[in-house]
C-alpha cells in the first residue's frame, strides 16, 4: 500500500499543513510519496524529502504548477494516482480547491476534512459545523481525502527519502493567475500558532481591531484572529476569519475578545486549549466553552491585560 | 448567457444540531429547513449578472427529496426564472450530485454554474469543483468578486485563500463557487413569492438523467463530539491573569 500525500507550498517553502497530512498518512499506514508540483521549487522538494516517514518525493517542477491552479494540478495527480491506495492533501484552501477535482476524475468520493483515522478504509469527520462527527467507511479502490490539521500532530524531521523528477502533463490553459493580495504580516501564521487573538463585531472599527488587539497580540507573540461578523465589516482581513468556513484553530491559548461565540465560530476554535472570553454580556454563549471568562467592556479590558502582563 | 445555480435544503443555520440516540445520524423531525447559506448568496449573484445585462437566464436547479421543491420555489422568489427538480430519496452525495448536474449541464448548456462552496450540514466543500472536472471546465472556487468580461468568454474571478485574496481569469463555460462575502443576499418580498408560484418548475428524477447516485461512502456511526467541561467566570483581570500563570501555565 502506497500514500500519495500532496505537498502545499509556495514555491519556496513547504508549508506547515504538509506536515499534518504526512501525520495522517502514517496513521493509515504503509509507504508515502509527497508530490510537489510547481515551479523553481527544487528547495520545497527538499525539506519534504527531510519529513520522518516519507519514502519518496516526486518532484513536478513546470510552469504550469508555479500557480498551483486546481485544473494542471488535477491532471497531473489523476495521471500519477494508479500506483496509490490513499491520495491526501491537507484541508486548506489550496487542498479543498484541487483536490475535490482529483476524486471526481477518478470518479471516487472525496472523504473531507478527516479527524481521525480509524482504519485504512474508515474515517471519523466532523459534519453540520463540528455539532456531529460521522465514522464513514470508503469502498472506493482510491481513497481521497483531506486532512484536518488540528486533528494530527505534525510529522517532524527524518532521514532524507530520494527525490525522483516527474514529468508534467500539458497546460490545460483554461485558467490564469492575475494576482495575489497577501496579507503581510511578522506575527505567527493562525493555523500554527500557539496563542490566538481574536476579535468580534464589538470592536466597531478597522482602527480599533487594530489598536485594540495588536499590542496584546504582541506582547503574547500571538497570531490574531476575527470572527465573520468583524470580517465582514472590514475590521480585518478575509484570511483572519476563525471558524465554520474560515479557519480551524487549536492554540494552546485562544483569547476571544468581543465575540459572541456562533456554532459557526466555535467549529473553528472549540479544540483550543485554553479558551478565554472577553465579553460584556454575561449569556453570551462564548462563555459556555470558555475556560475562563471575563464579563468585562473589552476596552477597558484588554488595555489591563496588556498592562498585567509581564 | 445562462446560468445554472444548484440550490441545496439544509437544516437552518440557525437551529442547534442534536444527534440521534441511535447514533444513526442527525434529527431532522419537524426541524427547520432552509435553503444553504451559500447558495442565496449564489442566486443573488446570478440574478445581478441578469439584472445587470450579463445573464439571459438564470436556472435553479435542487436534487433531493420532493420537499426541495419549496428550496426552489425560493430560488424564484429570489429572482430565478425557473428551475429543475431532480427528484430522489436516495441519500445524495457530493459525486452524485456533480453527476446529477452535469446531466443537466448537458441539456441546458449554461455558460456559468453557481454552486455555493459549501453545504452547512454535510460540510464537504465539493460538488462545485467535481462537476467542474466532469464537465471538463475550469473552476473559480470561494469567489468574492466576479467580473465577466465584455465579450462573455471568459471572468475574473477574485477568490478566498488562506494568505489572504487571489484574482484568476478563467474561460467560459465555467464553474464559480461562493463565500459568504460575495454579495449580501436579497431578501424574497411577498409579490415575488408569489410570482414564484407561478414560476415553471420541472420534474426528473435519477433514472431519467441516467445517472448511478448510489452512496460511495457507508455512514458507520454519527457521534456527538465530547463536551467541553464549563470553565469559571473570574472577577477581574488580575484574576484572569493569575490563572493564566498559575493554573493554565499558557502565559
Ligand atoms: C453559513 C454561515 C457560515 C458562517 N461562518 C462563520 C465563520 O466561519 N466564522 C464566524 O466567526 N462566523 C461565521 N458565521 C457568522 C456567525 O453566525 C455569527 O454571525 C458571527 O460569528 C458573529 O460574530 P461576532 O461574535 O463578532 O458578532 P456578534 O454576534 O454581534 O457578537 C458581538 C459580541 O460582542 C459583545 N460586545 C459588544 N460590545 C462589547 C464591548 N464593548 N466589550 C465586550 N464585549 C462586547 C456582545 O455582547 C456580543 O456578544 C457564519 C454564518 C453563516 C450563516
Amino acid at each position: 500500500m502506497t500514500i500519495l500525500v500532496i505537498a502545499e507550498h509556495d514555491n519556496a517553502v513547504l508549508k506547515p499543513a504538509t506536515r499534518n497530512a504526512i501525520a495522517a498518512a502514517a496513521r493509515i499506514g504503509g509507504d508515502i510519496d509527497v508530490l510537489v508540483a510547481g515551479a523553481a521549487c527544487a528547495a520545497v522538494a527538499e525539506a519534504a524529502a527531510r519529513i520522518a516517514g516519507v519514502t519518496r518525493v516526486r518532484l513536478a517542477d513546470a510552469a504550469q504548477y508555479a500557480d498551483h491552479g486546481a485544473e494542471n494540478l488535477a491532471a497531473l495527480v489523476v495521471a500519477n494516482a494508479a500506483a496509490y491506495s490513499h491520495i491526501l492533501a491537507p484541508a486548506t484552501a489550496a487542498g479543498k480547491n484541487f483536490l475535490p477535482r482529483v476524486a471526481a476524475l477518478l470518479d471516487v468520493a472525496q472523504i473531507s476534512d478527516i479527524v481521525e483515522v480509524v482504519s485504512p478504509d474508515t474515517f471519523v469527520r466532523p459534519i453540520y459545523a463540528g455539532n456531529a462527527l460521522a465514522t464513514v467507511q470508503s469502498a472506493d479502490a482510491v481513497k481521497v481525502i483531506t486532512v484536518r490539521g488540528t486533528a494530527f500532530e505534525p510529522a517532524g524531521e527524518g532521514a532524507a527519502a530520494p527525490i525522483e523528477a516527474l514529468a508534467g502533463a500539458a497546460d490545460a490553459g483554461i485558467s490564469r493567475l492575475v494576482g495575489r493580495e497577501l496579507t503581510v504580516s511578522a506575527r505567527p501564521e493562525l493555523t500554527a500558532a500557539r496563542v490566538i487573538v481574536s476579535g468580534g463585531r464589538a470592536l466597531g472599527s478597522n482602527e480599533n481591531f487594530h489598536a485594540v488587539l495588536e499590542p496584546l497580540a504582541d506582547k503574547l507573540g500571538a497570531a490574531v484572529g476575527a470572527s465573520r461578523a468583524a470580517v465582514d465589516a472590514g475590521y480585518a482581513p478575509n484570511d483572519y476569519q476563525v471558524g465554520q468556513t474560515g479557519k480551524i484553530v487549536a492554540p494552546e491559548l485562544y483569547i476571544a475578545v468581543g465575540i459572541s461565540g456562533a456554532i459557526q465560530h466555535l467549529a473553528g476554535m472549540k479544540e483550543s486549549k485554553v479558551i478565554v472570553a472577553i465579553n460584556k454580556d454575561p449569556e453570551a454563549p462564548i462563555f459556555q466553552v470558555a475556560d475562563y471568562g471575563l464579563v468585562a467592556d473589552l476596552f477597558d479590558a484588554v488595555p489591563a491585560l496588556l498592562a498585567a502582563i509581564d | 448567457m445562462k446560468i445554472l445555480v444548484p440550490v441545496k435544503r439544509v437544516i437552518d443555520y440557525n437551529v442547534k444540531v442534536r444527534v440521534k440516540s441511535d447514533g444513526s445520524g442527525v434529527d431532522l423531525a419537524n426541524v427547520k429547513m432552509s435553503m444553504n447559506p451559500f447558495d442565496e448568496v449564489a442566486i443573488e449573484e446570478a440574478v445581478r449578472l441578469k439584472e445587470a445585462g450579463i445573464a439571459s437566464e438564470v436556472v435553479a436547479v435542487s436534487a433531493g427529496v420532493a420537499a426541495c421543491q419549496e428550496t426552489l420555489r425560493t430560488a424564484m422568489a429570489l429572482g430565478a426564472d425557473r428551475s429543475i427538480l431532480i427528484v430522489t430519496d436516495e441519500e445524495l452525495q457530493p459525486l452524485a450530485v456533480a453527476k446529477l448536474l452535469k446531466a443537466v449541464c448537458d441539456k441546458e448548456a449554461p455558460q456559468m454554474v453557481i454552486p455555493g462552496k459549501q453545504a452547512i450540514d454535510d460540510d464537504a466543500n465539493q460538488t462545485g469543483q467535481m462537476l467542474a472536472a466532469l464537465l471538463g471546465w475550469p473552476q473559480a472556487t470561494f469567489a468574492s468578486k466576479v467580473v465577466v468580461n465584455a465579450d462573455k468568454t471568459g471572468a475574473a474571478v477574485t477568490r478566498e485563500i488562506d494568505g489572504g485574496l487571489e484574482t484568476i481569469e478563467i474561460s467560459l463555460p465555467a464553474v464559480v463557487t461562493t463565500d459568504l462575502r460575495l454579495n449580501e443576499p436579497r431578501y424574497a418580498t411577498l409579490p415575488n413569492i408569489m410570482k414564484a408560484k407561478k414560476k415553471p418548475l420541472e420534474t426528473t428524477t435519477p433514472e431519467a438523467l441516467g445517472v448511478d447516485v448510489k452512496p460511495r461512502l457507508k455512514t458507520l456511526k454519527v457521534a456527538e463530539p465530547a463536551k467541553r467541561a464549563g470553565g469559571v467566570k473570574v472577577a477581574d483581570v488580575a484574576a484572569l491573569v493569575d490563572k493564566l500563570k498559575n493554573e493554565a501555565k499558557v502565559i
